[in-house]
């Protein structure tokens, strides 16, 4: 139905050799996290988590920009305008679910507060 | 489901039908028994009818398979209303029972029935009538008002309606083989954890909604792609129809919410099935989590169920009254405004849970934000009214009978939006008055205005207006009759739920409800009298122009009902009024250089996944671990089989097209 309705796939497909950079580094990417993880690097197995879940996020817009080829201009800017709405909404659920869970730890369940600030 | 399986019951027997066993069968139960024996005969009656009249391959091969998206939006609508009469069901037996049962009377619904009507009652209503039904009008307009030949994705379209009535079968199917879940429409554990809900309520209500969800959030990928991708030359953003605009915020929020019922559910699927803690008392879990969780997708499934209906208000608004609606744009940032806010207010549901004062003031304040938004579109219809030449058409009606019902609920909404009120109303009948004061004010008078408006334009005829009229007064009226006095005992402290009462003095504020209950059941009644009333007057009612209302969007500007390929030429959009604009400068409909036009095939494929699907649920439900793996494994398949299907298009000639654009001319000249 579609096919001859849209026309501009510019920049849609990558070429070989971005397709080797996002490969790359993607490796590298997972490969880091693991070394950390294995070599305990780190003493605080909380600031490891934190880093793994920094590369996480870098490794998130690795894919995007070389294996799904986003870009400001891609899709006449939709791309883009959709990917700001999510960020958008992700950051509003999680901070909020963080700010709601931790007031509602804090008052209603003190006791349990104490053993969570001991957990990993 | 019994509490106490039957110890008789073998290896074997478990190994085929897991849970399952005759005592499952709600035999003990007059009124259900009662009901089957009536859903069975009415089915007999239906299946002979349509075996007599040799229906079935019409049925199969232009309805069931079709993927063409006005006949799958009529299938929406036609689910959406056969669910209506089962939650309306719901709702009246519980009005009667509340009505009933006073000065040491028990009524007529024991507690373990009773739990089950309004739990089944909420997930009905919201999930299988009001969700098709918007989903249906979408899907049968938007495709129309942007001068589409189609949805973006006319198969996924067909799947999804599938996967919708599935999870319909599903909630269905546990009126009467087990039970539903007795724990409230949202199911907040711990109470609906395997510890307090062994049987299998809970687990119907959990795969009657994941399978929906499916078709639901497909459904809103296919419309969102749709309004992105497929609008007609010209029709940039803000020469958009508004209602296609409200459909796009809809769709956009589907997209975005959904996935968190789907988590959720499936995380409290983890902690029923396979044990973990996530939601439970002990181990670390917490049943908090879910309440959160939860009206996150909540709150915003509240806006996706309204601001469809915000767009039908509009677009009535301008047609009836005549004119261009007032304040376009303002009316378009205003529906972003609240799809973005509708993500900021999700705690005001739980207040009470014990946040504090600071987080509870932020989402109290973000809540009373979103009134400003929406009393902004309130006042741009009121303008569009003023000095309008108004017709009181039916569609006309819904829309003022709207305005004054919908801003009270508002009114009593933002009332509720104040913390230290919400800790004295919280889980009050004033609640449950407010609630369904917004969403039967909002959504359900939306969808009858939207039936009355674009029923012409689906089937060529337009409905008669006596007993849309008798409809309309029983229901306007039936309404404020039996949920005012539900605000009364709300402020009196009267929770919701309630089975049985102490107190004679609040009896006959529930008989009053009740009977605002009976006049809506005359209301339903003389609805679908004038549906049938207008197939029989057909003839009588006839619309040849395509254009019965003077309409000012592209929908009208085709025939009634539209050909299967909508528009034989992709209109050009000057402006956003696009067909008043065309009408005024005089458009010709153009008679020759038809060309031939290609077009998406039928597939069964949806209908079959959907099946497959419910057999899936039913294994996942009743412990028939075989059952779940093999429909599982069938699923599969049949998905991977479809992808080899090549005959997905086909053309229709040019002198097909000729000969419906011809008769189409024969019909308009010889209306003069």
């Amino acid at each position: 139905m579609s096919a001859h309705d849209h026309d501009t796939h510019a920049g849609t497909h990558g070429t070989m050799g971005s397709y080797m950079i996002g490969f790359g580094l993607s490796l590298l990417l997972t490969a880091i996290p693991f070394w950390l993880v294995m070599d305990k690097t780190f003493a605080n197995p909380q600031v490891t988590a934190f880093i793994i879940m920094g590369f996480a996020v870098v490794q998130i817009v690795v894919h995007m920009i070389y294996f799904l080829h986003m870009n400001t201009r891609s899709e006449g800017g939709w791309s883009m305008m959709a990917l700001i709405f999510t960020l958008v909404l992700v950051v509003i659920t999680l901070s909020g679910s963080m700010w709601v869970m931790y007031h509602l730890n804090a008052n209603m369940m003190p006791h349990m507060e104490h053993d969570m600030s001991q957990m990993p | 489901m019994s509490p106490h399986p039957a110890s008789e019951n073998s290896g074997i027997w478990k190994l085929i039908f897991g849970r399952l066993d005759w005592s499952s069968l709600p035999l003990h139960e007059p009124i259900v028994v009662g009901t089957f024996l009536m859903v069975a005969l009415g089915g007999a009656v239906v299946l002979g009818l349509v075996t007599k009249y040799r229906l079935w391959g019409t049925l199969w091969h232009d309805w069931f398979t079709t993927v063409d998206h006005k006949r799958i939006g009529i299938m929406y609508m036609i689910l959406g209303l056969i669910m209506f009469l089962r939650g309306f069901a719901d709702a009246i037996m519980m009005r009667l029972q509340q009505a009933m049962a006073f000065n040491g009377s028990e009524g007529y619904l024991n507690a373990h029935h009773y739990d089950q009507i309004f739990t089944a009652h909420g997930v009905i209503m919201i999930f299988f009538v009001a969700m098709p039904m918007i989903t249906g009008i979408m899907n049968y307009i938007v495709p129309l008002q942007i001068g589409a030949r189609d949805v973006s994705f006319p198969f996924l379209n067909n799947f999804s309606f599938w996967m919708t009535t599935a999870g319909a079968v599903i909630v269905m199917m546990s009126l009467f083989v087990g039970e539903f879940a007795r724990t409230g429409w949202l199911a907040y554990p711990p109470l609906s954890g395997i510890a307090y809900s062994p049987g299998v309520g809970v687990d119907y209500y959990i795969w009657g909604l994941q399978i929906a969800g499916i078709g639901t959030l497909l459904s809103g990928v296919n419309l969102v792609a749709t309004i992105v991708k497929m609008r007609a030359p010209g029709m940039t953003m803000m020469k958009l129809p508004i209602f296609t605009w409200t459909s796009l915020c809809a769709n956009v929020l589907i997209v975005a919410a959904f996935p968190v019922l789907t988590a959720v559910l499936a995380l409290l699927s983890l902690d029923r099935y396979v044990g973990t803690a996530f939601f439970t008392n002990d181990m670390g879990g917490n049943p908090m989590m879910y309440v959160n969780l939860i009206w996150i997708w909540g709150h915003p499934e509240v806006y996706i169920l309204i601001l469809p209906l915000f767009g039908v208000f509009s677009e009535v608004t301008s047609t009836f009254s005549s004119k261009r609606l007032f304040g376009y744009s303002s009316m378009v940032y205003a529906t972003i405004v609240i799809a973005l806010l509708s993500y900021l207010v999700w705690l005001h549901h739980f207040f009470t849970m014990g946040s504090g004062a600071s987080v509870n003031s932020f989402f109290g304040i973000t809540t009373m934000v979103i009134s400003i938004p929406t009393g902004a579109k309130l006042f741009n219809w009121l303008f569009t009214m003023y000095r309008g030449r108004i017709r009181y058409e039916l569609p006309m009606m819904w829309t003022v009978a709207f305005m004054l019902t919908f801003t009270v609920g508002g009114m009593t909404g933002v009332l509720l939006a104040v913390p230290p009120a919400d800790f004295v109303l919280h889980n009050s009948l004033f609640l449950i008055a407010h609630f369904h004061n917004v969403i039967i004010g909002g959504v359900l008078f939306g969808l009858f205005a939207a039936i009355n408006y674009w029923w012409p334009k689906a089937f060529g005829f337009r409905l008669e207006t006596t007993w849309g009229k008798r409809s309309f007064w029983l229901w306007v009226v039936g309404f404020w009759v039996a949920f005012m006095p539900l605000y009364v005992l709300g402020l009196m402290g009267v929770t919701r739920r309630m089975r049985v009462f102490d107190d004679p003095s609040l009896q006959i504020w529930f008989q009053i409800a009740a009977l605002g209950a009976v006049m809506i059941a005359a209301g339903i009644a003389c609805m679908f009298i004038q549906f049938a009333v207008s197939i029989k007057n057909r003839a009588a009612l006839r619309d040849t122009t395509g254009d019965p209302w003077d309409g000012r969007t592209l929908e009208w500007a085709t025939s009634s009902p539209p050909p299967d390929y909508n528009f034989a030429f992709t209109p050009v959009i000057h402006d956003g009024d696009a067909w008043a604009d065309m009408k005024k400068r005089g458009y010709q409909r153009p008679l020759i250089g038809y060309a031939a036009i290609h077009m998406p095939s039928n597939t069964g494929t949806g209908v079959i996944i959907a099946g497959l699907s419910v057999a899936f649920s039913v294994g996942m439900i009743w412990y028939m671990w075989w059952l779940a793996g093999l429909s599982f494994l069938a699923i599969l398949a049949v998905a991977i089989g479809h992808t080899f299907n090549y005959k997905r298009d086909f053309t229709i000639p040019k002198d097909v097209v000729e000969r419906i654009e011809g008769e189409r001319s024969t019909l308009l000249a010889a209306k003069g």
